[in-house]
């Protein structure tokens, strides 16, 4: 039972980031309708900043909640450039050219920071600098939480609540919702529609980052390749939640890294990478749309 | 057009003729390699053009159905293959042994691949658009972890092409008649397949399902058709990758193999068959043009597919193709 808890809060802790990435395919895909494969590899870079900041900056001696902040923000600065950039010139010329050709330049974004990662970074996997001590904060009922488990899970949440209202109760998010809804109406309407595709890429770029920050925080080792595995898993648990739902990608994140969590522990680590998929399949089979999506009817 | 049909299975049968013989005494190895990659690259090409561009369902898990291939033929070469061709050997040269035996290994492995994908296509194709491309990827990704699961085709360590037990037969099969042989195949069924007559039913699927069922086109029935077609090339291509590697690995068919095959279908121009071909043999070839670059090759690769992709976003050929076949009856040119 102990274990179980256990178990659980290593599953939320790993869900939370998910959640993180799963946030930035829904929200593009709210108001693009096209999956942002390079949405991993803007984590990987997110991890990659962090990693050189701290460096930079002379903070890998300094453990202390101080220089995790400065270098979480750094490194969400950093992909909200890069988000920006890559909205800029590898998606928005082709806003007319139909759905495919963004895919492509997708494949070819995140094949390109792939291998300028490789590049640069070199391909050998790096240790992320210890930011904090790791040690135990509480112990309850046989359940440990580390502080590097308790700072993922906050950190989370406070960026979740703080997309939450950026969405819900600013202009911003006001005209986001209204691109994901009608884009064509919100543009007639006076959105002006471009500016808040870009928003959306540089809010879920940051997101990204601030991911690959955590992650690189509670499993240090990091490589120019380790988005490619949980960038895909994170837009599972964005179908899985109901693609260009906000809720559903938080709730989809959770899920599934508490699912993988329990499969590693109880059933066989070698089977964790395919349970992703079964659910996948599972869930788009018998509702489509996610757990928060809106069934959808077809106009003839 | 009797007699130039014939005229024309006589050129191909000279080209691969002159392929197999020719080539492996003009080109060193390594040319040959690619050759066969370029070869296998465009069979898997213009299968998931069929499904892609033809009949307009999105499919990014194809390399799925090649994992599949490959190690079904590889399985039945190193398990039952080997003494079938130990215990023929006894009878008529060993060398004409493996030129029958060959083909029935990569029907085996296009037909287990073809089985797949019925299996996954009636299910799937309740979905449209983005859901079915998110189904077939995870389709795609659940087959190459099985596969990984299997010990017995050697799992995380690969598989290789050769049997303990008859270790003098060699079981790899580089030829490239047979590779361009079963390309000229593929290309030759597929057009016939969406330029003859009944081939409107695939891009009126593609146009308008609801408008295509409403004029008494089984819709399903195409799109599992388009389906069952494409994997069995793919399962087919696949086999002959796994024969003339002699080494296959799961990783090999990964989802960013499945992402290179929809960028050739797409690069080509989405409903276009040369487009596919163009564009295959172009990304296959590319990265080893590029190999002087050292560790730049890749990055410079990926800046021309989305380069190229900006400055042609329908493709290079578009819904064109470079020979009259589209024209036959009422074609998309």
């Amino acid at each position: 039972m102990e274990n179980l808890l256990q178990q659980l809060l290593n599953g939320i802790t790993w869900g939370s980031i998910y959640a993180l990435v799963a946030l930035g395919y829904t929200m593009v895909y709210g108001v693009l309708k096209l999956i942002n494969f390079a949405h991993g590899e803007v984590y990987m870079v997110g991890a990659m900043t962090g990693y050189y900041a701290a460096h930079a900056l002379g903070l890998t001696q300094a453990p202390s909640l101080g220089a995790l902040v400065l270098v979480l923000l750094i490194s969400m600065a950093a992909c909200a450039l890069l988000g920006a950039l890559i909205e800029r010139v590898a998606y928005r010329p082709l806003r007319a050219a139909g759905r495919l050709a963004p895919l492509i330049t997708a494949i070819g974004v995140s094949l390109l920071l792939q291998n300028a990662g490789q590049l640069v970074f070199g391909a050998d996997p790096k240790f992320f600098p210890a930011l904090l001590r790791s040690e135990e904060v509480i112990r309850a009922g046989g359940v440990a939480v580390s502080n590097i488990q308790l700072t993922v899970l906050v950190t989370a949440l406070v960026l979740m609540a703080g997309l939450q209202y950026v969405v819900r109760r600013t202009r911003f998010g006001r005209a986001m919702r209204a691109v994901s809804y009608d884009a064509p109406a919100a543009a007639l309407m006076g959105v002006p529609v471009d500016r808040v595709i870009l928003g959306t890429f540089v809010l879920g770029s940051m997101l990204a980052a601030a991911a690959g920050i955590l992650v690189g925080l509670s499993n240090p080792k990091i490589d120019p390749l380790m988005g490619l595995m949980p960038g895909l898993k994170a837009f599972v648990a964005a179908v899985l939640g109901g693609i260009g739902s906000v809720p559903g990608a938080m709730v989809g994140g959770l899920l599934l890294g508490v699912i993988e969590t329990f499969v590693t522990a109880y059933l066989s680590s070698t089977y964790r990478d395919a349970i992703a998929f079964v659910i996948l399949v599972v869930i788009l089979l018998l509702r489509p749309t996610g757990l928060f999506g809106a069934p959808q009817t077809e106009k003839v | 057009m009797r007699a130039r049909s014939l005229l024309w299975l006589g050129v191909a049968i000279a080209f691969l003729v002159f392929l197999d013989v020719a080539a492996p005494r003009l080109l060193n190895p390594y040319y040959v390699t690619i050759l066969s990659r370029i070869g296998i690259a465009v069979i898997a090409a213009v299968s998931l053009q069929l499904v892609n561009g033809f009949t307009g369902q999105f499919s990014i898990g194809h390399a799925g159905f090649m994992a599949i291939g490959a190690y079904a033929s590889a399985a039945l070469s190193v398990f039952a293959g080997a003494a079938v061709l130990a215990a023929a050997a006894q009878v008529v040269p060993l060398p004409v042994a493996r030129l029958a035996y060959f083909p029935v290994a990569l029907v085996f492995g296009g037909l287990v691949a073809a089985v797949a994908g019925i299996v996954v296509a009636v299910p799937a194709l309740r979905l449209r658009g983005d859901y079915l491309a998110i189904a077939t990827l995870g389709a795609g990704e659940i087959i190459r972890i099985a596969i990984l699961n299997i010990d017995a085709v050697g799992g995380a360590r690969g598989f290789s092409l050769a049997s303990p037990e008859y270790p003098s037969i060699d079981l790899r099969y580089e030829s490239l008649a047979g590779v361009f042989g079963v390309a000229l195949i593929a290309i030759a069924a597929i057009s016939r397949l969406v330029y003859a007559g009944g081939g409107l039913a695939f891009r009126a699927v593609r146009e308008d399902e609801t408008a295509a069922e409403s004029i008494g086109i089984a819709t399903t029935r195409v799109k599992v058709e388009a389906f069952l077609i494409a994997s069995f090339f793919a399962g087919v291509a696949g086999a002959l990758f796994a024969h003339s590697e002699g080494y296959i690995h799961t990783n090999t068919f990964g989802f960013v193999r499945s992402f290179e095959l929809v960028a050739f279908v797409v690069l080509g121009g989405l409903g276009s068959l040369s487009g596919a071909i163009l564009a295959a043999a172009t990304l296959t070839a590319l990265p080893e043009v590029l190999r002087g670059l050292g560790e730049w090759r890749m990055v410079l690769y990926s800046l021309l597919l989305i380069a190229t992709m900006l400055l042609r976003p329908q493709g290079l050929l578009g819904q064109r193709e470079l020979w009259p076949i589209s024209r036959l009856k009422g074609g998309g040119g």
